[in-house]
């Protein structure tokens, strides 16, 4: 059986929704705190959704310093797939683990709702099982969530199929959500072993919750 | 010895909020705003006494964790 880590910081609450979630695709799932200083073995790391330190001075910025932190640069090092999901994401970009960086939403508010992503890279072990242009019905619950890349390293993006969803409305056309460059809402490093992406597709697995596109995006990990 | 740190979002980065406070200050009234930008100020105490010193230090504290300069500048002042 796969086994998934998923990081506790003070402030993270996604992590008992993100477990829950990869544990109904089979995973077996372990939660680790930010204290700890060496990882178990494993074969996914989920930085989850949350509030680290409060989001504090930036989201992310504190949280990325933290002691399990240096275990998981490594990890992704070595070719170790890591996934972030929203304050996993900032974490993720203010790590230097992923390019770019959050910013405030342009509407200066708190985005929570249900949001339509297209998916547009699918060569990664993450958005395997989707197609190129599917449109999936996700949540998004954010404040900074404005993806900010400067002109050359959009390119780049672009050149390595690094990007993995942008918001769009139902029918796949682009949408502006919170300011992103290019609505951009998920994206990959060089190697294809670390992914962030602001939308939470823990949220959305069951349809009861109005939603069961998230195990699409997640199942990749499982096989 | 104290430094001050000013961060700022880069130039050409959007600054929602600066945007957000111009707006209202027009439509207060006030005239002849032409950008309002708003960043952050930390002020750092130091046990250093050499002013060459604390300014390296504190560039070091800058660039690891007080500014992400993928979006943002920042100055720095050493107030004695």
């Amino acid at each position: 059986m796969k086994k998934a880590v998923v990081l506790r910081f003070p402030g993270t609450n996604c992590e008992f929704d993100t477990e829950y979630a990869l544990k109904k695709l089979g995973l077996n799932v372990e939660i680790v705190w930010h204290k700890e200083e060496t990882l178990p073995e494993c074969d996914l790391v989920v930085v989850p959704g949350g509030f680290s330190y409060g989001d504090y001075l930036r989201a992310g910025s504190i949280a990325r310093f933290a002691p399990i932190m240096k275990a998981v640069e490594s990890y992704a090092n070595e070719g170790g797939y890591v996934l972030g999901i929203c304050n996993g994401f900032q974490i993720l970009t203010e790590a230097g683990l992923l390019p770019g960086a959050l910013k405030r939403n342009n509407n200066l508010h708190f985005i929570s709702k249900m949001q339509h992503i297209k998916v547009i890279n699918n060569d990664n072990r993450f958005l395997n099982k989707c197609e190129v242009g599917e449109v999936l019905k996700i949540p998004v619950a954010h404040a900074d969530g404005n993806y900010y890349i400067d002109d050359e390293g959009l390119e780049e993006l672009k050149k390595n199929n690094q990007i993995l969803v942008r918001y769009c409305d139902e029918d796949g056309n682009p949408m502006v959500l919170n300011g992103s460059v290019e609505q951009i809402a998920g994206v990959c490093n060089k190697t294809k072993n670390v992914f962030g992406l602001m939308p939470h597709p823990e949220r959305a697995i069951e349809l009861i919750l109005g939603s069961e596109d998230g195990v699409k995006m997640l199942e990749g990990f499982a096989s | 010895m104290k430094a001050v740190v000013n961060v700022f979002l880069k130039e050409g980065v959007l600054d929602p909020q600066g945007k957000a406070a111009h707006h209202a200050l027009e439509s207060l009234g006030f005239k002849g705003v032409n950008d309002v930008r708003i960043g952050k100020q930390i002020v750092i105490d130091l046990d250093a006494t050499n002013k060459e010193e604390a300014l390296k230090e504190v560039e070091k504290m800058s660039e690891t964790l007080l500014a992400n300069t993928v979006i943002e500048d920042y100055n720095i002042e050493i107030v004695e």
